[in-house]
């Protein structure tokens, strides 16, 4: 199928302002977003540039704005977007290059969850004993590929950027519900901060 | 730019990580990633880490010690294998203890399942030894990892890329690398540093790899006079998703999958009669290559079905959910009501940077240490998993020995002091970066790295024979050739990612050269490095290690023996 790539172009040491670029490319439906980009970056026009690694969805560098929505180039097929799609980088967080943001507000806000098992009871020699039931109750949350992608899709973060934002809350969620942790109290008290839980 | 620490880590996946974990509170340590730490490769492993926790049947560290040594066609160094095998166990309680959820079983232990080449007594039966967090175990040990290094405040120069490795008066000195986001040059003058770059998959054309997997730690020391081991032995996993490579956890076998041609025949049944679909990775992948050569791929086509139907919704939901999702997103079907097209896919380097068992990188056959540097993970051979690996072992190696070196470093940081710089110690790599960006030639990098990727697969990819090796030498030749003609369209400083892939084919390159040659000096079949005219395995001959060093004339190998302690060479049959 042919398919027509519309991105967001821009570059910090050319560019006064974004434009727009648009490149046709040959490819089968079955192929990835993902791929038609690096179709484009390797054999039409080097200087696109866009982060990538994994290619299946499980490394989280992908993440942009496709025909609208946040998705992963690397999980949309060609089939799914149609013969013409638009290609943006995410909002809210400074446009660096291209389809490339500034990542480094958005992990500072999860650091700002304490994100990482808080204990204060001895450590057994083995494993903690944890139920299937207890482990259940937060297996949604430790799913998180800290993409950026729900966060730079919520209006509340795009108004004001010290919201700490979706993805900080699912990873606070994470250890609040798991039965090891002992922080849920310092937790709490982050997300019912004014920037907190209060701002979704 | 100039910058000081004690020790500098070079990669952020499990193994830098590890060993950022353990340096921590030694010393002034960075660690610096050409990706954001949370995108590392060990994020994509699956199906589990082996540890002999005998928490669902009895297990000994033996057996796991066993299994690994066979499984790697008795080339691995068992003293190194024993190490992992022992410490495995304690590893797997730390990271619980540091959060990781795993899965459990009923009365709430670290939940396990059957993996390939694992089994109890020495060879009898599968055992249940893979420790698991459904199909996602590296997506939560990197995750885990990361935590505790915001934990412990661990200094991340996040998207840096290696360009150089300094070495004064016979000793690390520090590394060179690019910021991506500025296009500068930094200088890391360090007493101690780490290589835990990772793999280099990307060498071939099917891999389950991740873009970044370019061996850029392995291809920097390889320039620096340092040799790579047992670089012939790269491992094909035999799930890829057919086309992609997009790897399908051996867990799926585990929890009960079964692989048939076109026949709907279990083929395996011939191959591995015990085992069965649960034989090591380098034999299954062997069984498709010659079903597929007898005419019994689907479709007289070049894969075969994995199929997973009979385990049953629950199964595929909740212990394989990340796979069931691989193959209904990519190949748009329903592994619950068909069967899965897969075809073998490069996954790992067995071969790397010779290390002792603390990590150091040794750089002859008598296993000389290069004082201050260290290596570990897939970039590192110590070498524990011989000429094949076994399943959930690579998680294991990534925390052992990248704590290992971790600790051997924050002694070593402690006791030395820097070694002077020369002055423009970066002179070499602003040279090569200013030579890509002033390139006037007529190539694409992506036509070099296509070709580069469709004859490595071709001609040192499962099955090798003297004449494509050879073959490949020439085309390695004129690949160079090639590759000093190369232009790049992005001039600019910033984020130039153009320039990045540039540098890294450069290196993927010369680290085939090493592959192919140890693959053509290597006149035998052992583990996943498999010779059509030299079928068998010979001890005599080939019981072990090879060395490849780049010199002027070409790649130039050594040799060094295997370190047996407990299992001698025994014919490999499951």
């Amino acid at each position: 199928m042919k398919v027509t790539l519309k991105i967001r172009r821009f570059n910090p040491e050319k560019d006064e302002k974004p434009w727009w670029g648009e490149y046709e490319v040959e490819a089968e439906p079955t192929e990835r977003l993902l791929d038609a980009l690096n179709h484009v970056k390797w054999y039409v026009d080097g200087t696109l540039t866009y982060r990538r690694s994994c290619a299946h969805g499980v490394c989280g560098s992908d993440a942009m704005l496709i025909n609208g929505r946040n998705a992963l180039a690397c999980k949309v097929l060609l089939k799914s977007v149609g013969n013409k799609v638009t290609v943006e980088p995410m909002r809210g967080l400074r446009v660096i290059k291209d389809l490339l943001v500034d990542l480094e507000p958005f992990f500072e806000k999860y650091k700002q969850v304490k994100p990482y098992l808080i204990t204060h009871s001895l450590t057994p020699e083995k494993e903690r004993m944890q139920s299937p039931k207890e482990r259940e109750v937060f297996d949604d949350t430790t799913r998180c590929i800290l993409c950026a992608a729900c966060t730079t899709s919520c209006p509340s973060f795009w108004a004001n950027p010290e919201y700490v934002g979706p993805a900080a809350i699912v990873n606070a969620h994470r250890f609040i519900f798991d039965s090891r942790d002992e922080g849920r109290e310092e937790r709490l008290e982050i997300l019912n901060s004014s920037d907190g839980v209060w701002r979704a | 730019m100039y910058q000081r620490y004690d020790a500098v880590i070079v990669g952020a996946g499990g193994a830098g990580l590890m060993a950022a974990l353990n340096l921590a509170g030694h010393g002034h340590v960075a660690v610096i990633s050409k990706l954001y730490p949370i995108r590392s490769h060990t994020g994509a492993a699956q199906g589990g880490i082996g540890a002999a926790l005998g928490n669902l049947e009895e297990d000994h560290w033996e057996w796991h010690m066993f299994d690994t040594v066979k499984g790697g066609d008795y080339l691995a160094d068992q003293d190194a294998v024993e190490i992992l095998c022992r410490e495995a166990v304690e590893t797997v309680y730390e990271l619980e203890h540091w959060g990781l959820p795993f899965s459990r079983t009923p009365d709430g232990k670290i939940a396990q399942r059957p993996f390939g080449g694992h089994t109890r007594e020495y060879g009898k039966a599968p055992v249940r030894r893979s420790c698991y967090a459904a199909d996602r175990t590296g997506h939560m040990i990197l995750q885990t990892l990361y935590q505790q290094g915001i934990k412990n405040q661990v200094h991340f120069y996040n998207e840096f890329h290696l360009l150089d490795l300094l070495i004064e008066q016979g000793r690390c000195a520090g590394v060179v690398a690019l910021c991506l986001a500025t296009g500068e040059i930094y200088t890391f003058h360090a007493k101690a540093v780490i290589l835990a770059t990772g793999g280099c998959g990307r060498i071939y054309r099917v891999t389950s790899n991740a873009l970044a997997l370019t061996g850029d730690g392995m291809a920097v020391a390889l320039r620096r006079a340092i040799p790579l081991e047992d670089m012939e032995f790269f491992q094909f996993h035999p799930t890829g998703i057919y086309k992609l490579g997009i790897l399908l956890s051996e867990a799926a076998r585990g929890e009960g999958g079964i692989l048939r041609n076109r026949d709907g025949e279990r083929f395996m049944q011939r191959y591995a009669p015990t085992l069965l679909d649960l034989a090591p990775r380098d034999m299954v992948s062997r069984a498709i290559y010659r079903e597929v050569q007898q005419g019994r791929g689907i479709d007289g086509k070049n894969y075969v079905h994995l199929d997973v139907r009979h385990l049953g919704s629950e199964v595929l939901d909740q212990k394989l959910p990340d796979i069931t999702d691989f193959v209904r997103t990519y190949l748009g079907i329903d592994p619950l009501h068909e069967p899965v097209p897969v075809q073998p896919t490069a996954h790992y380097a067995m071969g790397g940077l010779p290390t002792d068992l603390e990590g150091r990188v040794v750089i002859d056959e008598k296993n000389t240490p290069l004082p201050g540097l260290y290596a570990a993970g897939e970039a590192a051979c110590v070498s524990v998993h011989g000429a094949n690996r076994l399943g959930t072992n690579s998680l294991v190696d990534i925390l052992v020995f990248g704590r290992r070196a971790g600790r051997h470093a924050g002694k070593y940081i402690e006791e030395n002091d820097w070694v002077p710089l020369p002055p423009s110690p970066d002179r070499p790599a602003q040279d090569l970066v200013n030579q890509v960006l002033s390139g006037n030639g007529n190539e694409r990098a992506a036509a070099i790295r296509d070709t580069l990727q469709d004859e490595m697969m071709d001609k040192a990819g499962v099955f090798r024979e003297a004449k494509g090796l050879e073959a490949m030498q020439q085309k390695l030749r004129e690949l160079r050739q090639r590759y000093r003609q190369v232009k790049v369209e992005d001039r600019g400083r910033k984020y130039n990612t153009e320039l990045l892939e540039v540098i890294e084919l450069g290196g993927m390159i010369e680290i085939s050269e090493a592959l192919v040659a140890g693959a053509l000096a290597r006149q035998e079949s052992r583990g996943a490095h498999s010779r059509e005219d030299f079928p068998k395995r010979d001890d005599p001959g080939w019981l072990k290690h090879t060395l490849a060093y780049q010199t002027p004339k070409g790649i130039e190998l050594k040799f060094k023996p295997v370190t047996i302690t407990k299992f001698e060479p025994k014919e490999r049959k499951y």
